[in-house]
């Protein structure tokens, strides 16, 4: 009872990430990569992801403050930092980057560093998220966390 | 099959490693296909390792490209596939694609978040066999395995049609007329007269088509000496059968040797690409120069020949070759010291004489045939940045040859360009340089090349016109190749070309035309392309691929003289006109010349039967595959570019008189020997 009462929750929550656009389809191909040999690879793909991207923001923060901006050095960074947020479906940290890029191309400071602060909102609001979510979802047992099929 | 490369699924399916395309394909595949990722992102690295491996595919992962470079030279065949990130730290994407594009010859796909045009377009033209836009999702991967596939086949059918080609596939992608190439390529080149070659080539050809070849893998240490090789033998000269020698390694044969050198000389190529613009005066430079020449020549001796062949309507042959003659005085002087030496054009009508009268011997010829072949993509322009008449002249012909349309349409051309003929501008001119010196002796391989420029040259624009055409012209290259004692004369065409409108001599020009009218056939076509390449100049990269491969096939085929000039010389003379081109550098003819002949050079000891086939190759990476079967020695090589001052020069030096009218051809190369006034056109 409380088990499938927790699942249904996390099932909600998990919906409200989509219909908020917090995650995209991408999110449900790493979904459907979980299996029986890897029960838990979302979560390990998310923390690794978040892990390695850290490094990335530090980077981008370090970048930010030096004058005049290297827009080339932050594009490049922000390059990256999409690209592994694209690939776990992070749909608004994704937008903040692609902004961020368009702002570094018009060697816009302000606009640079504006986005960026709004993306590390949108990377910590995520990564909270993500974490109740994977919490939950081992709480609730090593039943399958999304509502899709595997394969 | 080893799975040391596998990460930890051991997948059952060991097929992948040593079956061949025409091989029944195990029941499994693709399953255990081996994938070799390269990611310097570690979130994407595990996704896609993830969703390969639900692939049922054995997956290696590697986040830095030197890594993974090295865990594939070890394990030579231990990988089918390279899935590789754009942009990483430690090298590019591309770069990595190149070498494993040369050392190992691996299907590569590319990926990127980056879904631009441009970056999509590098990954074509460096090679890559597919490009996807990240987020990769599992369905991209599943189908994969298409391009092993598609690669294995493609060497597989290569071998079996030529014996020799390994990179059936590159063949293929060049160009839709590769394949007729091939074949029919293969056919004619039997006829060509070079015995010598033919025989050489025969050899080679058995031996590669009785044996299947294992894919060659080339390591580090073998391509370090494969590279010493061609250093030492200079990138122009570098030709498969010396590289070969020189590298001494048992097993290698020069059709590995020759198909590595293609990708390397395309790997070169990108990478001058860059600086292109300051002209790669290398070897590249040479073989447009080269071209040039030859094409100038060619107009002239076209014209000669169409009107000797009846095609061309005498008054119009009179007719262009008085308004190249006209133009400048200063004769062509030009290489007919050249000639001599390089016989090339001699064949079938000595009479290149240019200085003699005319008479247009047209002898018998084959090379009449040479101009059908001749992609007459010329386009007007190209004519007029050719040199005049000479320009005009190879338009002609080349417009006309665009579907290999035979004497008749080249006369046409012929026609009317003439009153673009004169052209000869300035702006050309400059390329003109470039092409005599290697011109002077490419004249024979200027048909070839003449007539694989014309395919290639076509230039930006036409480029697909010259495409078919060339067989015709391939034989005229090898005329001049052969034998010709006349060589002075046929030299002459080359050089003369931009020359030939200074020439007033005419007289000669028209016997060259005989002979030469093989060549200049071949050179019209070159001619066009140079003045395709000229135009466009940037193109330079993307249409030598497009049109090496195209208008060797071309020549190939038609060419029932000797022919054997292969394409070869005019691949590198496209490379050399394009870098040319743009450098704008009138010495570069030299270099070209010199990179012309060594496609010639290559031609020569090429077999004549592995030309065809090569000329798929060369299509490619305008590497020399041409076999210059045509110059049965390797003299050619060293005659043309050593002894005759140059028919740099000499071209440059014509162009310069067609530049400046008739005065004398200062240009700036020193004609050594020639003096303008001596060419007989």
């Amino acid at each position: 009872m409380e088990r499938n009462q927790m699942r249904r929750q996390l099932a909600l929550m998990r919906q409200s990430f989509f219909d908020q656009g917090f995650l995209d389809e991408q999110f449900i191909q790493l979904e459907e990569l979980q299996d029986d040999a890897n029960p838990n690879f979302v979560e390990e793909v998310v923390t690794l992801y978040y892990r390695d991207s850290s490094r990335l923001i530090l980077n981008i923060d370090q970048a930010l403050e030096r004058n005049p901006l290297d827009f080339n050095k932050l594009d490049n960074y922000m390059h990256q930092f999409k690209g592994s947020s694209t690939s776990i479906g992070a749909k608004k940290v994704k937008a903040e980057c692609t902004q961020f890029r368009e702002y570094c191309k018009a060697g816009n400071s302000e606009g640079c560093m504006r986005t960026f602060q709004q993306l590390k909102k949108e990377y910590a609001i995520l990564k909270r998220k993500l974490e109740a979510y994977f919490q939950q979802a081992r709480q609730a047992g090593p039943l399958e966390t999304a509502c899709r099929s595997r394969n | 099959m080893n799975q040391s490369n596998c990460k930890g699924s051991m997948s059952t399916a060991s097929s992948s490693t040593n079956w061949k395309a025409n091989d029944v394909v195990p029941d499994q595949f693709p399953a255990g296909l081996r994938v070799l990722v390269v990611d310097d992102d570690p979130t994407c690295l595990v996704i896609l390792e993830k969703m390969l491996r639900t692939c049922l595919y054995e997956v290696t992962k590697c986040n830095r490209a030197e890594v993974a470079l090295s865990m594939l030279r070890e394990n030579k065949n231990g990988f089918d596939i390279v899935i590789s990130d754009v942009h990483m730290p430690d090298m590019d994407g591309f770069k990595l694609l190149e070498h494993i594009g040369l050392e190992m010859d691996l299907p590569v796909i590319m990926m990127s978040a980056d879904d631009g045009k441009q970056v999509v377009m590098k990954g074509v033209t460096h090679g890559a066999c597919d490009y996807l836009i990240k987020p990769v999702r599992i369905e991209a991967l599943k189908n994969i395995w298409q391009h092993v596939v598609r690669k294995k086949k493609n060497e597989w059918k290569d071998l079996e049609q030529s014996g020799s080609v390994e990179e059936g596939d590159r063949q293929q992608k060049l160009s839709e007329d590769v394949d007729y190439s091939s074949s029919a390529n293969e056919g004619n080149w039997k006829n060509s007269k070079k015995r010598k070659d033919e025989e050489e080539e025969t050899e080679d050809r058995d031996d590669t088509s009785t044996l299947k070849k294992p894919r060659v893998v080339w390591s580090v240490e073998l391509h370090q000496q494969f590279v010493a090789a061609v250093n030492q033998l200079g990138i122009d000269k570098a030709v498969p059968k010396k590289i070969l020698e020189l590298m001494n390694v048992p097993g290698l044969t020069r059709e590995n040797v020759a198909s590595h050198l293609q990708k390397y000389r395309l790997y070169l190529r990108r990478l001058s690409g860059v600086s292109q613009h300051q002209g790669m005066n290398n070897s590249f430079m040479g073989p447009q120069d080269a071209t040039f020449g030859a094409m100038s020549s060619l107009n002239g001796l076209d014209l000669q020949t169409l009107s000797v062949t009846g095609q061309l309507p005498a008054q119009s042959l009179a007719t262009l070759q008085a308004a190249g003659l006209g133009r400048s005085t200063t004769k062509s002087g030009i290489p007919m010291p050249l000639v001599d030496q390089r016989n090339l054009f001699s064949f079938e009508n000595p009479k290149l004489r240019f200085g003699e009268g005319q008479q247009q011997q047209m002898s018998s010829n084959k090379p009449m045939n040479l101009l059908h072949g001749i992609p007459t993509t010329m386009e007007p322009k190209q004519l007029a940045s050719l040199h005049q008449s000479a320009q005009s002249i190879g338009s002609m012909n080349m417009q006309v040859n665009t579907h290999g349309g035979q004497g008749s349409s080249l006369l046409m051309q012929m026609a009317q360009p003439q009153s673009r003929g004169q052209i000869l501008n300035e702006s050309t001119s400059s390329h003109v340089p470039r092409l005599p010196s290697s011109i002077g002796q490419p004249i024979m391989t200027n048909g070839i090349a003449g007539g694989v420029i014309g395919r290639n040259g076509i230039g930006d624009n036409s480029r697909g016109t010259g495409y078919n055409q060339v067989p015709p012209s391939s034989s005229m290259l090898s005329f001049p190749m052969n034998h010709t004692t006349e060589l002075a004369g046929n030299s002459f065409p080359l050089g003369s070309t931009p020359g030939i409108s200074n020439v007033t001599s005419k007289g000669s020009f028209q016997e060259e035309g005989n002979s030469e009218m093989k060549g200049s056939a071949g050179f019209m076509q070159s001619y066009d392309i140079f003045n395709d390449l000229h135009q466009h100049q940037h193109k330079s990269h993307d249409w030598e691929l497009q049109n090496v491969g195209l208008h060797f096939d071309a020549s190939q085929n038609a060419n029932p003289i000797q022919g054997n000039l292969d394409v070869s010389p005019s691949v590198l003379v496209h490379q050399g006109y394009s870098s040319s081109q743009r450098s704008g550098q009138n010495r570069n003819a030299s270099a070209v010349g010199r990179a012309m002949f060594s496609g010639v050079e290559c031609v020569e000891q090429g077999n004549m039967q592995n030309f065809s086939p090569h000329l798929n190759n060369l299509l490619v990476d305008n590497s020399v595959r041409v076999k210059a079967e045509t110059i049965p020695d390797a003299n050619c090589q060293a005659t043309l570019f050593t002894e005759h001052f140059g028919q740099d020069d000499l071209m440059s030096a014509l162009l310069k008189q067609q530049q400046g009218g008739i005065g004398t051809a200062e240009t700036d190369f020193d004609l050594d020997g020639y003096s303008m006034d001596n060419i007989p056109v």
